[in-house]
């Protein structure tokens, strides 16, 4: 069953001018977000962008854009309380990352 | 030197250790050393899979090379699985090159591939480990299990096997981590409730937060709405109805109110929680039905004790 999260909210953006096909994003994207069409990479389901930043990262003529972060409530809190970054306190004992 | 070898078969003991893992016991001490490794009798022409330090990854990786002569590069990821690891940069472009060149690993294969798993991907820029090391990085499949399919197939991973799925299974195996998460807290507060002889609050409190925890994630898909926040109203709502039915809920309307507001803002801020455990929230997502939710959750949490103080008050 496929699941859907909020729509609208992803900052994933994608500068066609300056792909050059290399198709990286469709390899790394956990989602399917990406295809190719007429050689470039084109956003075919935007909402299922979950902002991990593989493609931006990965992506060598920086035509992607995306503000990357984890989508854990309990991070968040955590980042709001010690004003730092929201990360995942993975080091410690929560269950988040199994 | 010495290249430690390493089996393609699991122990009881290793099984043992991730049941253990899995219930969040003794998972700072779940590491392997990072370095170089040797799956059968590898040479200068093996595949090189890369892996992360935390037993879990490095176990259901080399589980699946079976007859295989390969590789195994194990990068110092803190005892953390990869996905995560790679969210916080130790899975990461600069840890690749510096493994890399402390194993001489130029010098022990004269291939030029990595597989790194795909979840790697978030930490690892393909093209920079490329100029810096000479090696091309080939993201492997998500799951482990199929890396045999993906051989195969002339290291080609099918849509399918790109795919990050949430599934039932995937999502209890999580439960039990989530449940065991805020315990603690949970078991003080029952003792306390428990030496005050609230029974019914101390009832209410452990429902809902089963509902959060474990009935929410279970029910996922089928509780409705998008955010995390609203399907954990549903499932406060079911412990609600579960607790109602036993006589935990009270018999009067305001200990009634009471419970409700109390136990859907509890499962609701729980399961809310459990986006950071899924596969698909990301990070504006979470921030937007936060700030939507968070007030709510506090308000009726804080009218649902209230009441229920109030309550015990009238009665005493």
């Amino acid at each position: 069953m496929k699941h859907n999260y909020l729509k609208n909210v992803t900052t994933l953006k994608l500068d066609a001018e300056k792909c050059n096909g290399c198709a990286k994003c469709i390899e790394v994207c956990p989602h399917e977000v990406f295809e190719m069409k007429n050689k470039k990479s084109f956003i075919k389901d935007k909402d299922a962008c979950m902002e991990c930043g593989a493609c931006a990262k990965n992506c060598p003529e920086k035509a992607l854009e995306v503000d990357a972060g984890v989508g854990c409530a309990a991070a968040i809190i955590l980042g709001a309380l010690t004003g730092g970054k929201p990360t995942c306190g993975c080091g410690s004992d929560s269950g988040c990352c199994g | 030197m010495d290249i430690p070898k390493v089996s393609t078969k699991t122990n009881l003991s290793d099984k043992l250790g991730t049941v253990m893992a899995r219930l969040t016991l003794n998972r700072a001490n779940y590491k392997v050393e990072p370095g170089l490794y040797a799956v059968g009798t590898p040479s200068t022409n093996s595949n090189v899979f890369v892996s992360a330090n935390y037993k879990l990854s490095f176990d259901s990786l080399r589980k699946e090379l079976g007859g295989m002569d390969a590789w195994i590069l194990v990068l110092d990821t803190k005892g953390i699985n990869v996905w995560c690891a790679a969210g916080e940069g130790t899975f990461g472009t600069q840890e690749l090159i510096n493994r890399i060149s402390e194993t001489k690993l130029n010098e022990i294969v004269t291939q030029r591939k990595l597989i790194v798993p795909q979840l790697g991907a978030v930490g690892v820029a393909a093209h920079i480990i490329k100029e810096e090391t000479g090696f091309n990085v080939v993201y492997g499949p998500v799951r482990a299990k199929d890396i045999p399919e993906f051989l195969k197939a002339g290291m080609r991973a099918t849509p399918e096997m790109r795919r990050v799925n949430f599934t039932f299974v995937d999502r209890s195996k999580l439960v039990a981590a989530e449940f065991a998460m805020g315990f603690k807290y949970l078991f003080i507060v029952s003792v306390i409730l428990i030496a005050f002889a609230q029974y019914n609050l101390c009832a209410n409190i452990l429902l809902a937060y089963f509902g959060g925890t474990v009935l929410g994630p279970l029910l996922l898909p089928w509780l409705p709405g998008r955010a995390f926040s609203l399907k954990g109203v549903s499932a406060g709502l079911i412990t609600f109805l579960i607790a109602y039915f036993f006589g935990f809920a009270g018999k009067n309307i305001l200990s009634i109110a009471g419970s409700l507001f109390l136990m859907t803002a509890l499962a609701s801020f729980m399961l809310m929680n459990f986006t950071g455990a899924s596969t698909y929230t990301s990070f504006s997502g979470v921030k937007k039905e936060m700030k939507a939710a968070v007030p709510l959750q506090a308000g009726a949490l804080v009218v649902g004790l209230v009441i229920i103080v109030v309550k015990i008050f009238i009665r005493s």
